[in-house]
């Protein structure tokens, strides 16, 4: 593995934080419904300081994942998170396409 | 996900080998399993299924969530021969999602005219591929119709345990390609992992049509393929 990881793809930056002793996050789609803008097995990776690489979706929910993702690397506990569509009046966080996606994010451990 | 898993995944990954990893949703909990590196009897059938579909899938295994992610690496097509077929075949396999390679030593077909756009590699099979290893990723297409460049590349092929092998030239051609294989030691095994004459029978006429054919029977050879071949391939 090279020393400088590409930075389009989440597994290979995930490793190399992990060496260089960053706390990381790993964050996959594992279920979608209707129009979803990233497919079933999509990567988003997180620091504990809030860096992330990847998607797992255009851009809508990934501050909500990697606020959850700094519980999950100090807990160590993997949670799944719902996103369904956005609620403007509720300010609540969601997919503006009107799909619903269901996000799997664990810690890398060892 | 155990680093462990994570650097199993990368290095199946970095080596353009297919990988699952199994993720128990209840407790973190992972696995990966490397194509052709053996799956155990009892994760076969779920393992098996999202290696050939190439889509990741939730399913309920003994009251566990268990989340199946695959990674295959892109697939591709080496034609040998930067000949007509080639040229059409070319057009085709970026369509069809295929990246596409063409070899062929003779200067005089591999040309950047004659292959606008595609990668060409104008050189012999054995000083190309040393450095481009072959995979079971990858799709080889003899097209050249001559012993001299099409032998080496077929029998790399076979120890690469490429999806898929196929052989321009009529039966009485693969007959006598057969003979010369044998002699060199490739096993009958092997050696009926071939496909020839190539491509799929759609009554083929013109180089076009054929191209159409062997990017068929690629197809098929992708989506069927033996997920439990050896590394090795079948020698």
């Amino acid at each position: 593995m090279q020393n400088e990881p590409n930075i389009l793809d989440p597994l290979a930056v995930a490793e190399s934080w992990h060496r260089k002793g960053r706390s990381v996050a790993l964050a996959t789609v594992i279920e979608t419904w209707g129009s979803a803008p990233r497919p079933v097995g999509s990567h988003l990776v997180i620091d504990s300081d809030g860096n992330f690489q990847g998607s797992v979706s255009g851009g809508c929910v990934e501050g909500a994942v990697i606020t959850e993702a700094a519980d999950v690397i100090a807990s160590g506990t993997p949670r799944v998170l719902e996103f369904g569509v956005a609620d403007e009046t509720a300010w609540r966080v969601g997919l503006s396409c009107g799909g619903r996606i269901r996000v799997y994010v664990e810690r890398i451990d060892g | 996900m155990e680093l462990s898993t994570l650097q199993i995944l990368n290095d199946a990954r970095a080596s353009r080998r297919a990988a699952v990893v199994v993720s128990d949703l209840s407790d973190g909990s992972s696995q990966a399993f490397v194509e052709g590196d053996g799956i155990p009897p009892e994760w076969a059938a779920p393992v098996s299924e999202v290696l050939h579909s190439g889509r990741a899938r939730l399913l309920n295994v003994e009251e566990k969530a268990l989340f199946f992610n695959v990674h295959l690496p892109p697939p591709r097509i080496v034609a040998i021969g930067a000949v007509h077929i080639s040229q059409a075949l070319a057009r085709l396999a970026p369509v069809a999602g295929f990246d596409m390679a063409v070899v062929d030593p003779r200067t005089a077909f591999a040309t950047a005219e004659r292959f606008h756009g595609v990668e060409l590699l104008a050189d012999w099979p054995e000083d190309v591929l040393p450095a481009r290893p072959l995979d079971r990723y990858t799709a080889l297409a003899a097209l050249t119709h001559d012993p001299k460049i099409d032998d080496y590349p077929i029998r790399a092929a076979l120890e690469a345990g490429c999806f898929y092998v196929g052989a321009l030239g009529s039966r009485k051609t693969h007959a006598a390609r057969t003979e010369r294989l044998q002699t060199q030691g490739v096993s009958g095994e092997a050696i009926a992992r071939i496909k020839a004459p190539i491509g799929l029978d759609i009554g083929a006429a013109s180089p076009a049509e054929i191209a159409v054919a062997v990017l068929a029977e690629i197809i098929g050879a992708l989506r069927h393929r033996d997920v439990n071949l050896p590394q090795e391939g079948a020698k």
